[in-house]
């Protein structure tokens, strides 16, 4: 009994292991490629490296100048969030508190809004705000995001706002609070949790989206990281080991986050899906 | 419920709580999405200046027509049937192994999640390196047939590179959405089907599946659109190559609008493309929720 419970776990390590291998393989391989120089990686692009060289690294940093993109990056990503959790948050509030007749007809079109995918508006989204001169702007970008980002975002506050009571802000509306007031001093810190479950959902978006900055930024200093290991790639293909540590480099700020915060980005990341 | 006495009141809780978002998405969204409907009943050419004729269901006709768009659609079911089962085979398995109370399960979770906190474009292009270098390279030194020769340089193999790397990307988090099903069944019940003798899989058959049917409904909705919609790791695994063999249906779109300027046409299959997404979404979920009742 005790043998074949032993054994039963053993074959469960073996395949969680195995599939480990199979989701994390291809990272470590990029990984020790980029220690090499090009040479040794079409010799065999399977063997460690002879001497560990970060050469591949500081020249990779220095021509994607990816301190510029990373902050690129995180500056659009931070303001987006902010926008998108501060009118988010307050449009729910309209929806969940008020009797509004409209109120059911704007959430109807929220949530019909969700499955538009981009491709069906990229086409006059280019042309409407190209012609406004609303491109290259990293600016018109966080705007943007905040537009496209609301449907979910409004729709995971409403979900989670209908469940909390009334009594707290009904005895501030009491003693004079205003709405407005009453909101973000009573009813705002009470949605913490899924305040950060739509952070990590849409931080996760916003962060690594290509098709509407590829749009949107096109002048190479206001590029964010995907756009600017696209273009890398695109030039540097032939410089293996470059090329392998651009992709590293792309890769390290999120891995290196997760390696902190592993648990709640799981944990929200599974409450956003089943919500 | 909060009532407002007048209409003033009224506004004036409108303008502080959802004047702004719903205008930037009234700009952001609706706009180009209502203009481009009509822009693809219309002779427009991509410049706004331009004189606009309407003409009827035209560029519609053009797109039907249109040999190449059945071609990349036809692939694209492909991509997303195949894409679609692995996925949701691979992730199930997934789900049952690390909710199994086996040692180090939260690590695991963790390990299988990755790919899903990187962007598309680099995903592809780590593949790409896999595919075309360490493949081949691998394929020579053992002189295993199926690696000699780089997958993304053949047609049918460059598909399949494609669908290895959806399955690889979106399983961990599918595997997350099965999770909190598994977790979410009641724990009598498991135990009541113990003491009855059922078998590990007499349980997975006959209590966890049926118990599943809102995890599956989660995520087979969202396998169909993530792999309907791919374009990042297509543009950065095979460029829609070798010889727009792998143009899946996004970027068939993208390159009729932006690459050859056929803005109509190219709006008009952005258009259907909509269609058929929210047809099979709002099928699929219909049909699943049907089952949830059916099981209990």
């Amino acid at each position: 009994m005790m043998t074949q419970r032993r054994i039963n776990s053993l074959i469960k390590q073996l395949f969680a292991i195995l599939f480990l291998v199979f989701m994390l393989l291809p990272f470590f391989l990029v990984l020790i490629n980029a220690l090499k120089p090009r040479i040794e990686i079409i010799k065999n692009p399977m063997a460690l490296p002879h001497a560990l060289s970060l050469a591949n690294f500081t020249k990779a940093w220095v021509t994607m100048k990816f301190g510029t993109v990373l902050m690129n990056t995180a500056y659009i990503t931070a303001f987006s969030q902010i926008l998108l959790i501060v009118f988010g948050a307050m449009l729910s509030y309209m929806l969940v508190r008020w009797d509004f007749k409209a109120n059911k007809i704007i959430f109807t079109v929220l949530i019909c809004a969700m499955i538009i995918p981009f491709q069906s508006l990229m086409i006059p989204f280019v042309s409407i705000f190209g012609k406004l001169g609303l491109m290259n702007s990293r600016t018109a970008l966080i705007f943007f995001y905040m537009g496209f980002g609301m449907p979910m975002t409004t729709f995971m506050y409403h979900g989670f706002m209908k469940g909390i009571s009334r009594e707290m802000e009904e005895a501030a509306l009491i003693d004079g609070c205003s709405h407005f007031y009453c909101f973000w001093k009573i009813v705002f810190p009470n949605l913490k949790p899924i305040t950060t479950t739509i952070l990590i959902v849409n931080i996760l978006w916003i962060w690594n989206d290509f098709l509407l900055p590829s749009l949107v930024l096109i002048k190479d200093k206001n590029r964010t990281i995907p756009l600017s290991t696209f273009y890398f790639f695109g030039e540097y293909t032939a410089e293996l080991g470059l090329a392998m540590a651009a992709l590293i480099l792309s890769v390290l700020p999120v891995v290196v986050i997760y390696l902190f915060l592993q648990k709640q980005i799981v944990t929200g990341v599974m409450d956003g899906a089943i919500k | 419920m909060y009532k407002e006495k007048s209409n003033l009141k009224s506004f004036q809780v409108f303008a502080t709580f959802g004047l702004i978002p719903l205008l930037v998405f009234g700009i952001v969204v609706l706009i180009p999405f209502f203009s481009g409907l009509f822009l693809s009943l219309t002779n427009w050419n991509g410049s706004i200046d331009g004189k606009i004729e309407f003409i009827g269901i035209g560029n519609y006709i053009s797109a039907v027509r249109d040999p190449a768009f059945w071609g990349s659609l036809g692939k694209t079911f492909y991509y997303v049937f195949f894409v679609m089962i692995l996925t949701n085979t691979s992730a199930f398995l997934f789900g049952l192994l690390v909710t199994s109370g086996m040692k180090g399960q939260n690590f695991y979770r963790a390990g299988y999640f990755t790919p899903n906190l990187i962007g598309g474009v680099i995903l592809g292009y780590i593949w790409q390196f896999i595919f075309s270098r360490v493949f081949v390279y691998f394929g020579t030194k053992t002189g295993i047939p199926i690696f000699e020769i780089s997958w993304l340089t053949d047609p049918h193999a460059a598909l399949w590179a494609l669908i290895i790397v959806g399955v690889w990307q979106n399983a961990g988090y599918m595997m997350l959405i099965y999770i909190a099903g598994f977790v979410g069944i009641d724990k009598s019940l498991i135990e009541a089907a113990r003491m009855d003798g059922a078998s590990p899989l007499q349980m997975l058959q006959k209590i966890k599946i049926p118990m599943m049917m809102p995890a599956f409904t989660i995520t087979l909705f969202l396998t169909l659109r993530k792999a309907f919609m791919v374009y990042d790791v297509n543009l950065s695994l095979t460029k829609g190559g070798p010889y727009n063999t792998t143009e899946l249906i996004s970027m068939h779109v993208y390159n009729e609008a932006f690459l050859n300027q056929n803005m109509g046409p190219g709006q008009a299959k952005a258009f259907l493309l909509f269609l058929l997404v929210a047809v099979i979404a709002v099928a699929q979920v219909a049909a699943l929720k049907k089952k949830e009742v059916d099981a209990i």
